[in-house]
């Protein structure tokens, strides 16, 4: 659910852009001609070097984000308030597994594979989506990140459903679906927190206070600033501008603040008759970029934790696989 | 032991039938140690809202498929043969529905 729409370079020190290489020029005319024509482009269909490099990495950065993503709610499984919203919550954090599942699929039709990936995440080489490298500090945080990651989220999704590449279209089909449960049960919880005391109000303004900007930023650079996002266009994987995808976000989730009754905490922002949309104040770039190059208040703590389970889990991966080769030995034993 | 362990488990194809008299309908891939073992993650992974009465898994290494740099050669045949269609042939209109 939580996609990196900015696709930034894995690692810390992005080299030159690949150059992509002179192919057949029948296959690339085939193959523009399929994008042009609003087609999909399948596994097995002849592709431009460039094209399956960024999806393996824009995809893979999708599935990372997801499996990351489980960490920051699942921290709150356990003090969840009430039996309900702890059933709620374990649901969606498995549905965050499922679809960086769905989406690790997707990349494998590219050629890579999933071990090359978990080792690009757990070496801290690959890139997920920075809003997971802040912390939950309270239960109010896992309602905001309901109503407002997950809502950008699916701003984000629901142009990708339609992106060229088939495999990550269907991925993405079957994640938005899925997804429009993980926003209104966030909404619902702070609708319930907003009727509770003045402390529980406290705490979700609080939320979103410390939320808001973070999720603006995840929409990706400006478009004057994205230079992949032409590319990305050109090749029906992008169908909608980072900074046209932020405005839509704005402009859906201020009455719905409203009905909250929560403020923004944004001085700048309001209504532009003229333009019929919502003007917003300067998002701290900088401090985006930090978190993405790995300084953000989390970004240790969430690698350490993914690795460890890995660890933790390798014991099992091992023992189904030698359970698995025992069986089949059985089996030919009967059979001979 | 004689193969050397494999670092990840296989790869395995996904169908599920989404109701009792629909065909089962391919829906992704995961990995699993074993097929009993895949068919448990497919339930967990591709059906947690009720999407399936019945799952099929198939170790992706025995699927074969067809090329698609052939797709018109090989799919070409079909291509000239409209006689095979119901539209192709002229029915009186006083025949009424044929």
């Amino acid at each position: 659910m939580y996609t990196q729409s900015f696709n930034v370079p894995d690692g810390t020190a992005p080299g030159p852009q690949a150059v992509p290489t002179a192919a057949d020029p029948a296959l690339q005319t085939h193959f523009d001609t399929v994008i042009d024509a609003d087609g999909k482009i399948e596994p097995r269909d002849w592709m431009p070097e460039a094209y399956r490099k960024t999806l393996v990495r824009q995809i893979s950065q999708h599935a990372h984000s997801e499996i990351v993503g489980m960490l920051p709610e699942g921290n709150w499984i356990s003090r969840a308030p009430s039996l309900k919203r702890k059933a709620i919550l374990l649901a969606k954090v498995q549905d965050e597994g499922g679809h960086g599942l769905y989406l690790y699929s997707a990349a494998e039709t590219l050629g890579t594979s999933r071990d090359q990936m978990f080792d690009a995440l757990h070496s801290g080489k690959a890139k997920y989506s920075s809003i997971f490298n802040y912390p939950t500090l309270t239960w109010a945080d896992v309602g905001v990140i309901g109503w407002l990651v997950d809502g950008a989220a699916i701003m984000n999704q629901i142009p990708l459903c339609r992106c060229s590449y088939g495999p990550y279209a269907r991925a993405m089909i079957r994640v938005c679906k899925e997804e429009s449960f993980h926003q209104r049960q966030g909404y619902e919880s702070l609708l319930t927190m907003m009727q509770g005391t003045a402390e529980q109000k406290a705490m979700v303004q609080d939320a979103v206070n410390r939320w808001w900007w973070k999720c603006l930023a995840m929409f990706g650079p400006p478009d004057d600033n994205s230079p992949n996002s032409v590319q990305g266009m050109r090749w029906g994987i992008k169908r909608i501008s980072n900074d046209a995808l932020r405005q839509k976000f704005v402009d859906a989730t201020v009455p719905q603040a409203e009905v909250l009754g929560v403020t923004l905490p944004d001085p700048e922002l309001k209504w532009n008759e003229a333009k019929g949309q919502h003007d917003f104040g300067a998002i701290d770039w900088d401090e985006f970029w930090q978190v993405v190059n790995g300084n953000g208040p989390c970004n240790k703590e969430r690698l350490a934790t993914r690795v460890k389970a890995w660890d933790d889990g390798a014991w099992v991966r091992e023992a189904a696989l030698a359970h698995a080769r025992k069986q089949e030995q059985r089996t030919m034993k009967e059979a001979a | 032991m004689n193969a050397p362990a494999l670092k990840e488990w296989p790869l395995w194809e996904v169908f599920v039938r989404s109701k009792q008299g629909l065909e089962h309908k391919h829906c992704g891939s995961l990995h699993a140690s074993d097929a009993r073992h895949a068919l448990q993650m497919a339930r967990d992974v591709y059906t947690r809202r009720q999407e399936g009465v019945s799952i099929w898994v198939v170790p992706s290494a025995s699927i074969t498929a067809s090329e698609p740099d052939s797709k018109d050669a090989f799919f070409d045949p079909a291509a000239d043969k409209v006689y095979r269609h119901p539209t192709f042939y002229e029915i009186p209109d006083k025949v009424g529905h044929m």
